[in-house]
């Protein structure tokens, strides 16, 4: 456990975990649509309010985990309720719960019918999320993991729209079909290393390859699934189509980073051998991702499934980054999370904002709309210029360290992932374009009004983010260097090790 | 005092019996039994400790068997109270049912104390024949002719199974010379070498595979969940399947370590309960047949436990049947609220329950997601730890098929889920509203579904001390 910095004071991460569940218990005996939306604020609000706590106490100078507490659960098994955040996690803890408050505020008026269980679902689904960014015990994680299917399912299957039974129960089927082998991958490292469910000691131990190789494709699948890398991201259009406005920036901004950070926490450090020899094929169909993405969400004329396309062509950016094994391509795919939550996330937003006004996803009933929206026009040029990598915007930096740390693993790989950057600025500024000005034939779009405060309020800190990340990158990247470095610098270690295992084997 | 809970469920019954010879008022006989089963329940409750053998020792009295006896007590009582007046049992003969409900308990609770060959027979029998009377006295209005039919079924499935189990005894009896388990466990041990020993444990546990509805004994389920009545469902999907688990562990814990044959047809029982119970539930139209095509896949799961053969699997097993009695009870909860008229239900039937009761909907959702096995319910924690014991044990490749398996339910789990959540109803539908004590019950219900699910330490040493009182 010399991998954990405990914490003896106040039990922030557990706060941080279980604030948002009291909440939905308070929320129960509410009568009031209107007090339930103010209570869900609050307590978002606070558990947003802990998290520059947390920023504030994060020791930027060591690759351990921080804030650590570790309680004993279940005795019999060796389960232990163990949490803790280190560099790679922070960021995306920090994200999540910055950003509910917003998914509060975004589904104000979005919400009509049954505000009291859509807030309580909200709420359930913070505390799975942000445990899931902090369980250092595979069974808490994957408690966690699989929990927050059951809000999310309800958020898209009562809330969503036309076809939402249809993409509620996809959406459910996948991500448990996926996960269900690294159940058995979880039960397998438990076994193997002297039943214990503790993260930190089931890496870089020498597991056989052939194991390894079996883990990694438990790993892979449940994790890809969750990205959604090629070819599994069918779910992902027909999810964020039909769920409501928080909905689909909870799964853009948070859902879809834990597939990711699933990669960067378990399949890279638990192992490494198998991710040596796999990862040209993760390589390419992260390629294959985001050209597939990119040119899709060309071809979209509903806003959402052009926003959700583009997130496959994104987060592939983000799992290319992660395989190609250096420091700038992981520190860069991290960033990467972090700027595709803000900005995906924001996108759908407005998207939301425009759908509150004309009931329609479609781009061709959205035209024209910047002559009457001048606001939120502005809004939406920042968030698409973000989206495609404009410099001085936070994806910019992301996108360019991947694509330096690709160069630097491979030239071929490189230039093929180019034309996924050259795309993406195709598709959003079609969008954009379409929008703000349209064409000769736009609907009638006068009786159409701008943003009132409280979408002001809900859009600004995201375009605050997306400037901050763009021009000043520093204090990010610096969370997550010492971890990062850390990782890599096992890495190296493992691999030379197994090297020199492997050549006395060789020389015998 | 040892047989105390017994003895007042024989007295209840007998005055129940009088009772039937009148013609009572329903309101006066759901009181009665009501209060006749709370008494058994606190008696088993009161006798928890109790430690003694009776009957020149064919009846063993500990904390396993008082745990089982409690367990029993508890189900049945929770499906008496929601059962309300019994609207699917025939009117004429409602005081009947009750007194062959009763003995079927009876018999049941017998079966967890009987550590002799005649003794489980005798038990087994008594609580069979009371069961194959309660499936046909359904009422005509609420099942057609469905009831008879089953009823039917049911009685000749069983008298086969008692068959096979009978002759499976015989073996036993002439491998060892002596009808006490403790006699048998000490003669047999060293008998796992000869195929006589392995096709004797065999074919006596296909008496109790039948109960709890395993591959290749499920034959009967699906009709006779179909046709019996709501409550006589209710009752036959949990209780006798506790009973069940508690001979089967004791049978099993004779199988000694050579008994490999035996462990490995265990394996094929379990798996293939599980892919033909999940796979035929998912084309299910009516919810009760569903329900039981998932029983025979959660009985599966329970033999996970058993075929691990150590006493941290059968403690899980015991844990596992428990849960699986209490998600079971919830859904059938909300099948016998739902349907006043004792009608059966198809899966349909619960559009828009949400609207209609939200309580009983998140009652609905909790159970079927619990029994789908997705955490933090008791179904995800009990299958996550009889997969750990059975990956203890090096059965790896069941292990995969066992979590696939759980990908494959969650499908049918989930629709029914979404009918009652995310589908609104058509026109003006019937408000349902539960009784009070009906609504206590599935809050109870709830509680043990989540915290079974989040703290199982508790309820595990609870299981492994039982456990421990009879290895």
């Amino acid at each position: 456990m010399d991998q954990l910095l405990i914490n003896h004071g106040f039990p922030l991460l557990s706060a941080l975990i279980f604030l948002p569940l009291v909440g939905a218990f308070v929320l129960l005996p509410l009568k009031s649509d209107e007090t339930c939306r103010y209570v869900s604020l609050v307590f978002t609000a606070i558990v947003a309010l802990l998290s520059f706590v947390l920023v504030a106490g994060f020791d930027t100078t060591t690759a351990a985990f921080q804030f650590a507490e570790t309680h004993t659960w279940i005795a019999p098994l060796n389960i232990n309720y163990t949490v803790g955040v280190d560099g790679i996690s922070i960021l995306l803890v920090v994200m999540t719960a910055l950003i509910m408050p917003f998914c509060v505020l975004a589904s104000w008026s979005y919400i009509q019918f049954r505000v009291k269980p859509f807030m309580i679902c909200l709420l359930i689904m913070e505390t799975a999320m942000i445990g899931v960014f902090v369980a250092l015990d595979f069974v808490l994680f994957y408690i966690l993991w699989e929990a927050m299917l059951i809000p999310m399912y309800l958020l898209i299957g009562i809330w969503g729209g036309p076809r939402k039974i249809y993409a509620s129960i996809k959406f459910f089927l996948y991500t448990l079909a996926g996960s269900i082998l690294l159940l058995v991958a979880i039960i397998w490292l438990y076994w193997k290393n002297s039943y214990t469910f503790f993260i930190p000691d089931m890496m870089w131990q020498p597991y056989g390859i052939t194991p390894q190789v079996l883990v990694f494709i438990a790993f892979f699948i449940a994790f890809a699934v969750k990205v959604p890398m090629f070819p599994f991201h069918t779910w992902l259009p027909a999810a964020h189509v039909e769920a409501p406005t928080a909905g689909s920036v909870i799964l853009a901004s948070i859902l879809l980073k834990m597939g990711t950070y699933g990669f960067v926490r378990f399949a890279l450090p638990i192992v490494p051998d198998a991710t040596l020899l796999l990862m040209p094929y993760v390589l390419w169909l992260s390629i294959a991702g985001i050209i597939y993405g990119g040119l899709t969400a060309l071809a979209q004329q509903d806003m959402k499934k052009l926003i959700a396309y583009s997130s496959v062509g994104h987060m592939g950016f983000v799992t290319l980054g992660i395989f190609v094994l250096n420091k700038q391509g992981i520190e860069g795919a991290i960033l990467q999370m972090i700027n595709h939550g803000v900005t995906t996330g924001a996108l759908f937003l407005c998207v939301g904002m425009i759908y509150e006004r004309t009931h329609s996803r479609e781009l061709s009933a959205a035209t024209g709309v910047g002559r009457y929206m001048p606001i939120f026009v502005t809004f939406l040029a920042f968030f698409s210029l973000s989206s495609f990598g404009f410099p001085g915007t936070n994806s910019f930096v992301g996108e360019f360290l991947v694509l330096a740390g690709t160069f630097e693993f491979d030239l071929t790989l490189g230039l093929a992932a180019i034309p996924g950057a050259v795309i993406a600025a195709a598709y959003m500024l079609r969008m954009l374009q379409k929008v703000v000005w349209g064409g000769v034939d736009n609907p009638d779009q006068s009786w159409i009004t701008d943003l009132n405060t409280r979408e002001i309020v809900t859009l600004a800190p995201f375009l605050l983010f997306v400037l901050w990340i763009g021009l000043s990158p520093g204090p990010f990247m610096e969370m997550m260097d010492y971890s990062v470095t850390d990782l890599l610098d096992q890495f190296n270690v493992y691999k030379a090790q197994s090297v020199a295992a492997a050549e006395i084997l060789v020389r015998r | 005092m040892l047989f105390l809970p017994e003895l007042i469920l024989l007295l209840g019954t007998l005055c129940l019996f009088l009772v039937s010879l009148g013609s009572p008022a329903i309101d006066t006989l759901r009181k009665l039994t009501v209060i006749i089963m709370a008494l058994v329940m606190l008696a088993s409750l009161a006798c928890l400790n109790q430690k003694g053998s009776l009957f020149f020792d064919s009846y063993q009295v500990d904390f396993f068997s008082q745990l089982f006896k409690f367990l029993i007590c508890t189900a049945t009582l929770v499906v008496l109270i929601f059962s309300e007046d019994a609207p699917g049992i025939r009117s004429d003969v409602k005081a009947e049912y009750n007194v062959f409900l009763f003995t079927g308990v009876l018999g049941l609770m017998m079966l967890t104390s009987s550590v002799e060959l005649l003794a489980i027979l005798v038990s087994l029998e008594l609580s069979s024949f009371a069961l194959y009377i309660m499936v046909p006295m359904r009422s005509a209005e609420s099942g057609g002719a469905m009831q008879m039919e089953s009823g039917i079924k049911y009685l000749l499935f069983g008298v086969m199974s008692t068959g096979f189990m009978l002759f499976g005894m015989s073996y036993i009896f002439g491998l060892c010379g002596s009808t006490y388990l403790s006699d048998i466990a000490v003669q047999i041990e060293p008998l796992f070498y000869q195929p006589a020993a392995i096709i004797a444990i065999a074919l006596m546990l296909a008496g109790f595979f039948y109960k709890l509805a395993i591959f290749p004994f499920h034959f009967w389920v699906p009709d006779v969940y179909q046709g019996a009545a709501n409550e006589t469902t209710a009752f036959i999907a949990a209780v006798p399947k506790i009973a069940a688990v508690a001979v089967m562990i004791r049978i099993v814990s004779l199988v000694s370590a050579e008994g490999q044959t035996v462990v490995n047809l265990l394996l094929i029982c379990a798996i293939g309960s599980m892919f033909y119970g999940n796979l035929s539930a998912l084309v299910q139209k009516d919810f009760k047949r569903m329900l039981g095509f998932s029983g025979i896949s959660h009985a599966g799961f329970v033999l996970f436990g058993l075929l691990t053969l150590s006493s941290q699997g059968y403690a899980t097993s015991l844990y596992y049947i428990i849960g699986y009695a209490a998600m079971n009870l919830a859904c059938f909860l909300v099948v016998c609220t739902v349907a006043p008229s004792g009608k059966n239900l198809a899966i349909e039937d619960f559009t828009g329950l949400h609207q209609r009761s939200p309580l009983l909907a998140v009652i609905l959702a909790i159970g079927l997601f619990a029994l789908a096995g997705i955490p933090p319910f008791v179904g995800f924690t009990g299958k996550f730890m009889l997969l750990v014991s059975a990956f203890k044990q090096g059965h790896v490749l069941a292990v995969v098929l066992a979590a696939i398996n759980t990908a494959i339910a969650i499908y049918y789990y989930l629709s029914v889920v979404r009918v009652a959540y995310c589908s609104d109803p058509e026109g003006a539908t019937m408000q349902v509203a539960p009784g009070t004590l009906t609504t206590a019950v599935s809050l109870l219900l709830l509680l043990v579904i989540v915290a079974m699910g989040i703290l199982p330490g508790a309820f595990l040493n609870l299981t492994s001390t039982a456990i421990g009182t009879i290895l």
